[in-house]
């Protein structure tokens, strides 16, 4: 129930902490911590347009992508095992995002616009990208930790050496694939306002009112998902349930999200072009993780 | 047994009479394979349950050609399969041809086809399996050609002929060698080989590699598979790719049946072929702009898949550990019937849009959602089961082949190591790369505005296309939410093939049942919480204002639908990423002058196997074998002649020196 209600309130949270620490690095002050759910409310209470073109895709589509990332969170641990947990539950997780991404660009090609086109190629793309480096991340983790279920992998007891090689790049490439799968600053900026550059947000163009705020929605879902990953790698949950849990829990969580303000401060975008090899080359990465994993013993 | 001769029978006699009539041509043919489909189907079911393990014997005058027929759980299966998807196919032709009288003429072929195909499942004798294998190759070859008028289906169909005759020469020779170590053709000797020697066992093994492959698609004998399948009526493609090449993936696992334990190379060689088949069928797939060869493309890939899982089954079986073999030959097993459920779905929704629009080209198309909604949300449900995404079968399959090579990546090491990483790697890219084409298709072919006249004529067909639709759609909604329902008769296929691994007894499967129980349970949790997540959706939108209006487009005063994007803008990163593999042929006049008039652009995309390995390969055979062209007058009598002097000195060669 705690697992259910921290996945359902807080991620919007930790976009404002993104917001808050890059505002302090440009020197402004910034939004409040809370305007994301200001804004979501905002835009619930509002109507909607449909463009022509639509059918019922675009319709059905917000709630579905919801739905599939909420399912996703339920296989994480927090700090405590995920409520829904089975070996092989990996595979799911990532094929429950996957069927989110399909919504997605399906709401985007439904609008007929070249804009939503875009970016939902370029979503395509990169997300086939990233699932090379992300399996074989989850290879990496599986073989070290001998276990198929994010919960398995991420209790591993307590015993876990936090500065082993493999974990250091394992950290960093999931970090690289958090930064893609949420379109963030080297790969996308949330804060473009020329259409041609966009790619999450040119998929959204046409959508606005309840839809637009479930689809904010998920996508903050979504990049708590993998701020969840990327810091369970170095700072494993307890697997333990209590208060001093939850603190330390949302303490690594806003520290995470600090780390991803300071990122996309420091960096400017990369060509469109280059993305690709950014990817390819965070696949390298953690080839180099399961090398260091398995030529390394366990 | 005598049902299923029953079912031969009615095939095989309504096939003759089709040939006889000319009125009800339609009728009967259509009629005879529905009725042979559900007397098979009910047969087969039955066999698979029991699980039953008969045969039945016709001695002829002929050395070597007993005619045998037998079932096992494993032929019985690919018979479920076969009949099930015949009877869908057969039901959704008679609706679509009701008005295309001038394709009738190649109907007797169908039920003769749906009848090989069975005979190949349950041969029990060599040359029965290759007389059988031909006819199902030259039945389905003239299925291939029924729109002959048109030259690139006379090509097509050139190429067909020739890859499944090379391949079928590669199964003789294999045949030829089995004979020669047992003395006879029959497999139940062969079943009872005695261990033969690697590098003979090896050399089999590559002989039906070859020779199966190529029938299955397996990358790079795939070449047939894209051109035959835009030539064939959508009713053919949709069984020839739902269960004809899946005759190949039987093949190989019932000869791997008879050469006794693998060594693991056999294992390490299908899953690398597997998993490149997997990749490069979904990376050319992506490119195509014809629907029905992308649909073909991605055949290859599914092949690919199901051999990933065949391979890891091999490694299971040399390595006797029986979880992996399981997991592998399990998944590739239930691929095998998943695979014909979505494609069987999507090759038909594909047929009623060609149907409907007269065209197969993606990107003349749009809308088509609107104006076929239920053929429309068949595809999607397609798309998504081929996917592999939650509730829907695809995930099952996938999922068990994707456990199994997370066990072999704990529990191996070495060579077999990498290569069961590279495939998890290598599934994973096939998977993201499955979601970009499938959102392709759906996204510019049934979403957006149309893109000709001729998508804004698109209607639904009868309702004799649309009830196969739904059926199989919600085969493959089934299939995803109560998987421990089909695992039985998966079971009962692969204990055939994992024989030696003495799997029998009620709870050998049952580390699959523990696997998969969660599986559905949570299946069926997202398919609720979708529904919730829906109405809770729906709620915001009580007493608001919804209003419509045109899609944004930086506020450009005329729209017209030639400004959405098209399919080849959305893989063109794909395309410039990979462009090494594609080589793209770009020819593009540049404009010239100040006032540049007209200028052409085009992308064709070639196969790479087509293009840099059977091209050079038959042009080199015809350098070769130019100067036999002087035998070849064109006159039949000294054609007669030429057969029977190779005929002479074939005889006099087997008397000195036997095979």
């Amino acid at each position: 129930m705690v697992h259910l209600a921290i996945l359902l309130i807080s991620p919007p949270f930790f976009l404002g902490v993104i917001a808050k620490t890059k505002a302090t690095f440009a020197g402004r002050k910034g939004p409040p911590l809370l305007q994301m759910y200001y804004d979501l409310f905002r835009l619930c209470r509002k109507g909607t347009v449909y463009s022509r073109s639509t059918s019922v895709v675009l319709r059905l589509a917000p709630g579905m992508v919801c739905a599939t990332l909420l399912m996703a969170g339920l296989f994480l641990p927090l700090s405590w095992p995920a409520p829904i947990h089975f070996s092989g539950d990996l595979i799911f997780f990532a094929y429950v995002l996957a069927f989110g991404r399909f919504l997605l660009l399906l709401s985007a090609l439904d609008v007929g616009s070249s804009f939503a086109g875009m970016g939902a190629s370029r979503e395509a793309t990169f997300g086939a990208l990233s699932e090379l480096a992300f399996f074989m991340g989850l290879v990496t983790l599986a073989v070290i930790t001998r276990s198929v279920s994010f919960s398995g992998i991420f209790l591993w007891g307590g015993t876990h050496p936090m500065v082993r090689p493999a974990i250091v790049l394992l950290f960093l490439s999931f970090f690289l694939i958090l930064l893609t799968e949420n379109a963030r600053v080297p790969i996308d900026d949330p804060n473009t306002h020329l259409e041609l550059t966009m790619i999450h947000e040119a998929m959204l163009l046409d959508v606005g009112g309840p839809d637009l705020g479930l689809m904010l929605y998920g996508a903050a879902i979504k990049l708590f998902l993998f701020m969840v990953i990327t810091v369970s790698c170095v700072w494993p949950p307890t697997g333990g349930f209590g208060l001093p849990e939850i603190g330390g829990f949302f303490a690594k969580m806003i520290g995470m999200a600090v780390v991803i303000g300071v990122v996309e401060s420091s960096n400017s975008r990369l060509r469109l072009s280059k993305v690709p090899q950014l990817l390819v080359a965070n696949f390298v990465i953690t080839t180099l993780a399961l090398l260091a994993t398995i030529l390394g013993g366990t | 047994m005598l049902s299923f001769l029953v079912a031969l029978g009615i095939l095989i006699f309504g096939s003759m009479i089709s040939l006889l009539t000319r009125r009800w041509v339609r009728h009967v043919t259509y009629g005879s394979v529905c009725v042979g489909s559900v007397t098979g189907l009910f047969f087969a079911v039955y066999a698979l349950c029991q699980p039953l393990a008969q045969s039945v014997r016709f001695g002829t005058p002929l050395p070597d050609l007993a005619v045998t027929f037998g079932v096992d759980p494993l032929s019985a299966f690919f018979l479920v399969a076969l009949f099930g998807l015949a009877l869908v196919t057969s039901l959704y032709a008679w609706g679509a041809l009701h008005d295309q009288h001038a394709r009738c003429s190649r109907l007797p072929f169908f039920p003769l086809l749906v009848a090989s195909m069975a005979a190949v499942l349950t041969a029990r004798n060599g040359v029965l399996f290759l007389v059988c294998w031909e006819i199902m190759s030259l039945t389905s070859f003239f299925l291939v050609v029924t729109d002959h008028e048109r030259r690139e289906v006379r090509h097509a169909g050139w190429i067909y002929l020739v890859a499944t005759h090379l391949a079928t020469t590669f199964l003789i020779v294999c045949f030829v060698l089995l004979r020669r170590e047992t003395g006879s053709f029959d497999f139940h000797t062969w079943e009872h080989l005695a261990p033969l020697a690697p590098a003979l066992a090896g050399l089999l093994f590559v002989l039906a590699l070859v020779g199966f492959g190529t029938k299955a698609g397996i990358f790079p004998f795939h070449v047939w598979l894209p051109h035959a399948h835009p030539a064939a009526p959508s009713h053919i493609s949709a069984l020839m790719s739902g269960v004809m090449i899946k005759t190949g993936v039987y093949g190989l696992l019932r000869l791997l049946t008879f050469l006794g334990p693998p060594p693991l190379w056999w294992g390490v060689t299908l899953t690398a072929m597997g998993l490149c088949s997997a990749v490069m069928g979904i990376l050319y797939a992506l490119v195509q702009r014809d629907l029905k060869r992308l649909l073909a493309f991605s055949s290859v890939e599914n092949v690919g898949m199901i051999v990933v899982g065949l391979g890891l089954g091999v490694i299971g079986l040399q390595q006797q550990n029986p979880l992996l073999v399981l997991l592998g030959l399990g998944g590739a097993l239930w691929h095998v019937w998943n695979h014909t459920l979505f494609k069987g779905l999507l090759f038909l929704a594909a047929g009623s849009v060609l149907h409907a629009t007269r065209t197969r080209m993606i990107e003349q198309l749009g809308g088509v959602l609107k104006r076929m909604p239920m053929t429309g949300l068949a595809f999607c449900v397609g798309g998504a089961a081929i996917c592999g995404f939650p509730p829907f079968n695809g995930f099952v399959s996938e999922f068990l082949i994707y456990v199994g090579l997370f066990h072999g990546a704990q529990h191996l090491g070495g060579l077999s190591l990498c290569v069961v990483v590279a495939a998890i790697v290598g599934m994973a890219f096939a998977g993201g790369l499955a979601v970009a084409c499938f959102a392709k298709i759906i996204g510019i072919v049934f979403l957006g505005e149309p893109r000709s006249e001729s998508a804004t004529i698109a209607h639904e067909g009868p309702l004799a296309m649309r009830i196969p639709l739904m059926v199989l759609g919600v085969l493959l909604l089934l299939g995803g939410l109560f998987p421990h329902a089909v695992w039985p008769g998966v079971f009962a296929a692969l204990n055939v093939v994992a024989a030696p691994l003495h799997l029998s007894g009620a709870d050998a499967g049952d580390p699959v049942l523990a696997l998969l129980a969660p599986v559905a349970q949570v299946a069926a949790l997202l398919l609720g919480l979708c529904v919730v997540a829906i109405g809770f959706h729906r709620l915001f939108y009580r007493n608001r204002r919804v209003r419509q209006g045109i899609t944004w487009d930086c506020g450009y005063a005329a729209p017209t639908p030639r400004m959405q994007y098209t399919a080849s803008s959305f893989t063109q990163p794909i395309a410039v990423f990979f462009r090494a593999l594609f080589r793209p042929h770009i020819p593009y006049a540049r404009p010239t002058g100040f006032f540049p008039i007209a200028t052409t652009f085009a992308v064709h995309i070639a196969d790479v196997a087509e293009q840099r390995l059977f091209v050079p390969l038959f042009r080199g055979c015809d350098r070769l074998f130019e100067p036999l062209r002087t035998l070849q007058t064109n006159r039949i009598q000294n054609s007669l002649a030429l057969i029977f002097f190779s005929l002479i000195a074939l005889l006099l060669w087997e008397v000195w020196f036997g095979i």
